[in-house]
């Protein structure tokens, strides 16, 4: 097999592990913040629209929480990355060549 | 009685899914046919890309099973619908780009295949495709059930008609149009899927004199529809892995991450699909619990929650708008599974098996095509009497996919030491240690049994990886561009 820019696949699969991290760690947080909410404000005897205030920071506090969160999450730590760019052109597929040929 | 207006959006929105299969089934000319129709030709944009994600796993649950419960439940329940907001973005953003490269690099087009180049074992591809088929085929008949029932109830019409008439719709405009018809029409059903909860939940809300004035009709009749224990916290906490955390496995989801275009396609379906399906899992969940403020009979189980409501609360014309968005959960749940269940069939095991050497483009498309059609055909039967074994099967399927296809696919992406051994004994011993437990009985403190059966997949997949040898240098070199 050819040696594909195997130092640049190893820079990438860094970059990549790092991104499943970040992407780890917002789902913690939001896990976090969906329990000491829900768990913590149970017997809190505020109201927001009729809803206990629990549900109104766990659920839809939260969701936002989350939509905020994952925007942050790819616009701050995930790269644009060239999916093509790594490609090997050693491994056949038989069932892909009939397609090409016609 | 039979409801003729519901009917009008409904066959509207029925016609609408068969054009587009019919228009994308013109459109595979000329391509390479295999990735064309399981893969669309790697081309998915963002927003399709995050529609299908979130419609594939939104299912009957999330529109009747789920909200009935919340009816009956109360808030609690919500809370524990929520658990599936991250879900989306946890998955592309774990798996996303690294299979998108892999597949690439590999010219992988399913998760069975991705798994052979992975592990280069046949008995890896053979319990992967037998996983994938067996636990597709009863997850279909249960969403073909769940429709059919809905349809009975809101039309009038009975419940084989109903199958008939959306049963073989999904059918075939899968089988005509591939993968492409089926990410397409889910991102149009996604969008039924809002407008249809915007329309129960507007209703309700309206009915009901406003939000306040319902929680405390509700509160008065029993305090505990507003108690956050009111769900007992183990089980609750394991559904972080049944529905969240777990999906990371789900051969359904992880293909996706082969078949978007471009990194900015990933990222913008992340933002897309936790906005939307926080809005779908929010307000039908609340819907179901507003219910409990505003249903005058008392529904004879918690799937009839929100059909009830609905008759209760929308005349034919809007019934039918509001039938369309859980119908559209469905299809778009059975297109998604019946298309990789036809992958298996035909990519994971004719074509693995029996490679062509030089077939014509037409052989491999009749194969395709007539594969999705005999699978669907099948489950479409099934539907119509489901079978005592296939009922068994779909007890198991959900949690049985993710104890067989959770670590072979995390732990084969960022585990250079997993090997072939390591992966069989996890989809044995996760399946086998789940099932088990299921069929004698077992729960401990209520938490749910998916989470012994990663447990075991993983202690299984640890041991079994490192009792052998270290997988071969070209798997280590394609994978993580180094040997060691």
């Amino acid at each position: 097999m050819k040696d594909y820019k195997a130092k640049d696949f190893q820079a990438l699969n860094k970059q990549l592990k790092k991104e499943a991290i970040y992407t780890c760690i917002l789902y913690a947080l939001f896990f976090i913040w969906w329990y000491a909410t829900a768990y913590g404000f149970a017997d809190a005897p505020q109201r927001v629209w009729g809803l206990p205030l629990w549900f109104f920071l766990s659920c839809i506090v939260g969701w936002l929480f989350c939509c905020v969160g994952v925007t942050l999450l790819v616009k701050c730590c995930f790269r644009d990355v060239d999916l093509d760019a790594y490609n090997i052109e050693e491994i056949p597929d038989t069932s892909e060549k009939a397609g090409d040929e016609l | 009685m039979i409801n003729i207006p519901a009917m009008v959006p409904v066959l509207c929105y029925l016609f609408i899914l068969l054009g587009v299969s019919w228009y994308v089934g013109t459109l595979q000319k000329g391509r390479s046919f295999v990735t064309e129709y399981f893969l669309a030709d790697r081309s998915l944009g963002g927003f399709v890309l995050g529609m299908t994600l979130i419609a594939t796993f939104t299912s009957a649950s999330s529109f009747l099973g789920g909200p009935g419960e919340a009816y009956s439940t109360g808030l609690s329940w919500v809370l524990l619908a929520m658990i599936q907001v991250p879900t989306g973005f946890f998955t592309l953003g774990i798996l996303g780009k690294k299979f998108a490269v892999i597949s690439r690099r590999i010219n992988s087009v399913t998760v069975t295949d991705f798994l052979y180049q992975r592990y280069r074992s046949n008995a890896v591809v053979i319990g992967s495709s037998i996983a994938i088929i067996a636990f597709f085929i009863a997850m279909m008949v249960a969403q073909f059930k769940g429709g059919a029932v809905l349809f009975e109830s809101l039309t009038g019409f009975s419940y084989e008609v109903g199958l008939i008439i959306f049963g073989l719709v999904v059918v075939f405009y899968t089988a005509i149009g591939g993968f492409r018809a089926v990410v397409l029409t889910d991102a149009i059903q996604a969008v039924v899927m809002v407008i249809a909860t915007v329309t129960i939940l507007i209703s309700v809300l309206l009915k009901g004199g406003g939000s306040t004035a319902l929680v405390d009709v509700i509160a008065a009749e029993n305090p505990l529809m507003l108690d956050a224990n009111a769900t007992a916290r183990p089980t609750i906490l394991s559904y972080w892995v049944l529905v969240g955390i777990g999906l990371l496995g789900l051969p359904q989801n992880t293909v996706r991450a082969m078949s978007y275009k471009d990194t900015d396609s990933l990222h913008k379906a992340m933002i897309y699909g936790t906005v939307v399906v926080g809005f779908l899992m929010l307000g039908m969940h609340l819907a179901g619990f507003y219910a409990q403020g505003v249903l005058e009979d008392v529904p004879a189980n918690s799937d009839a929650v929100i059909p009830m409501t609905v008759m209760q609360l929308l005349p034919g014309f809007w019934s039918g708008l509001f039938l369309a968005g859980p119908l559209a959960a469905i299809m778009s749940t059975v297109s998604s599974l019946l298309i990789l269940a036809s992958a298996a069939i035909c990519k994971d095991l004719i074509l693995h098996f029996h490679p062509r050497k030089s077939p014509s483009d037409s052989n491999i498309r009749a194969i395709s095509i007539a594969a999705t059609a005999v699978i669907g055909a099948l489950t479409f039967l099934f539907a119509l009497d489901p079978p005592n074994l296939i009922v068994w099967i779909n007890l198991f399927a959900m949690g049985g996919l993710e104890a067989a296809f959770f670590w072979p696919t995390v732990l084969g992406l960022f585990w250079k030491r997993a090997n072939a051994t390591g992966a069989l004994c996890s989809m044995i011993g996760g399946v086998g240690t789940y099932v088990a437990m299921g069929q004698l009985g077992i729960n401990i403190m209520g938490i749910n049994n998916v989470c012994f059966g990663l447990l075991a997949g993983l202690v299984c997949f640890i041991i079994g990886s490192l009792a052998t040898k270290k997988p071969d240098k070209e798997v280590l070199l394609t994978f993580f561009g180094e040997e060691a």
